[in-house]
């Protein structure tokens, strides 16, 4: 593989896609965009088989570079984070088109050009290794996004595409000033060399700060994040399933990417006010999830909870901790487009949200109500599902940093549990009430093929992690040691008991116990 | 005395001279059948022109003894100049074919316009400067009423001529003020004057010359004839006077604020700064409620005028040469942006100018959609569109020149901007069509239109040769 620009390729093809489908018509446009998608899955497949998870190989690999555009350049490269993030999009992609197969009917070549435009720019940002280059990709979503709400959303569609469109400018365009003034002290746009840069920890506050603007909105974080349900309630289904399964990664990614090894002693100074929002996030957000009565919105206000516990697992300034924030954005991208996917089939049915007029489902779409109670499940962390190994580690993470924010963020899952199932029962158990909710028939094959997958993923993440662990071990144990002379002392003074060697574990296990009650007594 | 090389270096300028007064003959025997034939012939005076300009960078910079400056920076606004003042000739005729017959006379008028120009951005001396800008003004008020049936014309014509000689009063008593107490009307001349600190009375001059200059570039506060005078003037002249003449005066207050006045940096600079905020502001926040799309591009380049003022506001040879740089993506976004306007013609081929009647474009005019709003999106400063990066090169100067906070806020004030450009495209591409319009645009429209939009779209490609460009200009001036 070496030398060949897969990570260009891999941006060419839906790039040469979407200018196809703008010039063709719907029937066309609709394979085009599949061919590319599936594509652009299985060079996603050969990267992820060709990248080196050894622990002596290079941080990061496939790196292009191409200084084309002056001040900046066309680098790209990947690390185990990035990768990850890739495949999430990748494998995302086809299900998002196929979901809008039939959805959508009204100028299918524009919105299937604004989709491949998008996978584009999620590949570039996950990619960039020259800080404009970034901002550009980043910045540049906002542009299909816009459209895809605006033209084929519902109702309110129009100010749903302004407020989602406005809000993530103004948080933007702030880490557009702050990455210039970086550039300027740094005199390098190099995103490797920027991570491993020492800035000043005075200006540090405000660079920071500049940049969490961007990614707190993005994430989004309580409370700028009044933007994020208005947009899911209004995009078309596949528009929501890319929303919340990638573009919300971006704002962990950043945090990842620039926040937390470029500003180490700023994340450490400023992580209590991250922790303070996502605690409020977890516990405010998720009990307005439970009052909902649109299932969209439902979602959405999920979405947030989940996130805030992405960042404090980030904030945990722990390899648990960054590890378990990595694992819920993977998962809750699953999780969460796949939860969209089960909104949309029925809303494809009966064309309402409202969760009131739906019930006993599980009576006359009983393949639906599997999958969806699978979903349901991952999304409340059950164990055995992607969501629980994110959520498990990103709370030992934070425990370590601070018990109390762990103490409140845990009541997040039981919340989670609550309005989670609460939806389950409305929608699939019960009375049939409804009479033309009750005449709706199982999921097609079409239907089938989108979730059957997802479902794989998230019992594959859940069952053996290790497969998605194991790429990102190393450059999270890097970021972790950047971080090390920064991290908040913590509160929780963990003390860990010898290490007792395996063949004797067995045979000591009960004085073993006894050695932790002892040490924890003597604490 | 004049020396053959002061001649070579104020080629272009002669070359125009020669063909303006060339095709006015044939204008006035031929009369308006010869429309067509001086049109062609003044794009092909306009090129000439251009190709003279590294015969006349070769033989600067300096020309008559300094009056005239035909350095780097001078050749890169003339380049944008000519090549603006060309399409605004393209793009005319079938505009005026509505109206009546063409007329002979406008590009003629366009080409002194154009003369006037140049004399403004290679001006060494203050009494240079003046003329060239008289000279570009007069041919512009005359543009402005050039439909001399249509009440709104006449009206803009008056409006600016009034407002623009008040203007040129007030550049007067500056540059009065600035010889009386410096002794000079020389760039160079005043800038040594200025060396020993800056009196009242010499401050006074400098504060009345930007006050007049501001008027040229209609920067806040003094930006109150633009919005009419772009409504009322014929669309083919309004896409002149965002183009041509911005650059040309913007080329003029950079160097004037630079050469003549850089010794008096600190008390320029909080002036320009001022400016820059307030036209950002002004800009953006009215633009908002306009509902004819010449207003809101009137508003749309007060704002732009704005951004380009924070380069200058920087100081520094890197701040000239993003001005510049800025200018130039401008142009381009503007003459596109326009030649999607003056393709609003409805099924009878009479022009439109309400943003509501662009409803439903997306579905009828597919391309003109796409490209009109590739230059809204543009000129809102989104990624991975060109005008991103005029905006990220002023910003980056004013950043390295240590204004932080003026970035931050400036950029800041662009997201306001950006709710009236994304008005256009969501009337566009969301809202139900309305009437159609005339199904085809007309060839030259199409292709200027074309070129704008792939040059906005692959811009960053340029950017090398951009950098290049633009630096070696500012170098001129430090």
């Amino acid at each position: 593989m070496d030398g060949f620009p897969i990570l260009s390729l891999m941006m060419a093809v839906p790039m040469a896609g979407a200018i196809a489908c703008l010039y063709s018509g719907a029937a066309q446009a609709r394979m085009i965009a599949l061919v590319a998608t599936l594509v652009d899955l299985v060079l996603g497949v050969v990267l992820w088989a060709h990248f080196d998870q050894s622990g002596t190989a290079a941080q990061w690999q496939f790196q292009e570079y191409a200084p084309i555009f002056g001040r900046f350049a066309w680098a790209l490269g990947i690390d185990g984070i990035a990768l990850m993030l890739i495949m999430l999009t990748v494998f995302l992609m086809p299900i998002c088109i196929g979901a809008s197969w039939l959805a959508i009917e009204k100028r299918v070549g524009e919105y299937m050009a604004a989709f491949l435009f998008m996978e584009v720019l999620m590949i570039g940002v996950f990619t960039a290794q020259d800080l404009y280059l970034f901002y550009i990709m980043f910045e540049a979503g906002l542009i299909p996004m816009y459209l895809i709400i605006g033209i084929w959303g519902g109702a309110d569609r129009i100010y749903a595409s302004y407020k989602f469109f406005l809000y993530t400018l103004l948080g933007s365009v702030l880490m557009l000033i702050a990455m210039m003034w970086m550039v300027h002290d740094a005199g390098t746009t190099d995103i490797p060399t920027l991570m491993a840069y020492n800035f000043d920890p005075k200006i540090q506050i405000w660079l920071w700060l500049a940049f969490f603007a961007s990614f707190a909105v993005k994430m989004p974080m309580w409370p700028v994040h009044t933007w994020l349900p208005d947009a899911h309630v209004q995009a078309p289904t596949a528009g929501s399933v890319i929303l919340a399964g990638v573009l919300l990664k971006m704002g962990g990614y950043g945090f990842i990417r620039f926040s937390l090894p470029m500003f180490p002693e700023a994340s450490a100074q400023l992580a209590p006010l991250v922790w303070g929002l996502s605690m409020v996030a977890v516990v405010y957000t998720s009990l307005v999830a439970l009052v909902q009565s649109d299932m969209k919105k439902l979602i959405a206000y999920s979405s947030v909870a989940h996130m805030a516990i992405v960042t404090v697992g980030l904030f945990a300034f722990n390899q648990a901790g960054i590890e378990g924030a990595m694992m819920v954005m993977l998962g809750h991208g699953l999780v969460s487009g796949a939860l969209f996917l089960c909104v949309g089939v029925i809303y494809d049915r009966l064309h309402t949200r409202e969760i009131a007029r739906y019930g006993g489902l599980s009576i006359n779409m009983p393949k639906y109500a599997v999958l969806f109670m699978l979903f349901t499940m991952a999304s409340v962390g059950l164990p055995g599902t992607s969501n629980f190994v994110g959520e498990f580690l990103s709370l030992m993470g934070i425990y370590q940093a601070s018990s109390w924010v762990a103490l409140v963020c845990t009541t997040g899952i039981i919340l989670g549990a609550a309005y989670m199932l609460y939806l389950y029962r409305r929608i699939c158990y019960g009375d049939q009430k409804n009479a033309d909710a009750a005449a709706m028939p199982d999921l097609s094959m079409r239907e089938v093929w989108l979730l059957a997958p997802i479902a794989a993923a998230v019992l594959w993440m859940g069952i053996y992690p290790e497969s998605f662990l194991s790429p990102m071990r190393s450059d999270i144990r890097a970021l972790e040691a950047r971080l090390a002379s920064a991290a908040p002392a913590g509160d929780s003074k963990i003390k860990m008991g010898p290490a007792i060697p395996a063949a004797e574990a067995h045979h000591e296990e009960a004085s073993a116990m006894s050695h932790e009650e002892a040490s924890g007594e003597a604490h | 005395m004049i020396d053959s090389a002061s001649l070579l270096a104020v080629l272009p300028e002669l070359v125009l001279t020669a063909g303006g007064l060339i095709l006015m003959l044939i204008a006035a025997y031929g009369g308006d059948k010869s429309a067509r034939v001086v049109n062609w012939l003044s794009v092909l005076t306009l090129i000439v022109a251009g190709v003279s300009l590294s015969c006349s960078l070769a033989h600067g910079p300096v020309a008559f003894d300094g009056l005239v400056k035909a350095d780097a920076f001078s050749v890169f606004a003339k380049a944008l100049i000519y090549g603006a003042a060309a399409a605004a000739i393209l793009l005319a005729p079938r505009y005026f074919a509505v109206g009546g017959v063409p007329r002979p006379e406008y590009p003629v008028l366009i080409l002194f316009a154009a003369i006037g120009m140049g004399m403004m951005v290679s001006a060494g001396d203050m009494l240079t400067l003046y003329v060239g800008l008289e000279m570009n003004s007069l041919a512009s008020y005359v543009l402005a009423s050039f439909m001399r049936q249509d009440e709104r014309s006449s009206e803009a014509g008056l409006k600016y001529f009034v407002l623009g000689s008040l203007a040129s009063g007030i550049l007067l008593y500056g540059t009065a003020l600035l010889y009386g107490f410096t002794g000079s009307t020389s760039f160079d001349g005043i800038a040594v004057a200025l060396g020993d600190g800056v009196s009242k009375g010499e401050l006074f001059g400098l504060v009345f010359v930007l006050a007049g200059l501001a008027f040229k570039i209609s920067a806040v506060p003094f930006h109150m004839w633009t919005p009419d005078v772009y409504e009322g003037a014929p669309t083919p002249v309004t896409t002149f006077f965002a183009s041509a003449p911005k650059v040309a005066a913007m080329g003029l207050i950079v160097r004037v604020a630079i050469e003549a006045l850089g010794p008096a940096g600190l008390d320029w600079q909080q002036i320009v700064i001022f400016v820059a905020l307030a036209s950002i502001l002004f800009g953006a926040v009215a633009a908002i409620g306009q509902t004819n799309i010449k207003r809101l591009m009137a508003y749309s380049s007060i704002n732009n005028v704005g951004f380009a003022l924070i380069g200058l506001a920087a100081g520094t040879p890197a701040g000239a040469a993003a001005t510049m740089s800025y200018m130039a993506i401008y142009v381009v976004m503007t003459i596109g942006a326009f030649a999607c306007i003056l393709q609003m013609r409805d099924a009878d081929g009479k022009p439109v100018e309400t943003i509501a009647s662009l409803a439903g474009l997306s579905r009828s005019r597919k391309g003109l959609a796409a490209a009109l709003a590739i230059f809204m999106f543009s000129m809102a400063g989104i990624p991975p569109l060109f005008g991103f990066w005029a905006k990220f090169l002023v910003f980056d100067a004013a950043v390295a020149a240590g204004l932080t906070a003026l970035a931050a806020f400036g950029i800041a004030a662009s997201v306001i901007g950006a709710f009236y450009y994304l008005k256009v495209i969501k009337t566009m591409y969301f809202d139900e069509p309305a009437d159609a319009y005339e199904a085809r645009g007309g060839a030259v429209e199409n292709v200027i239109l074309t070129a704008c939009a792939v040059v906005i779209v692959f811009g960053y490609l340029l950017n090398p040769m951009l950098d290049k460009a633009s630096a070696a200009a500012a170098a001129a001036l430090f």
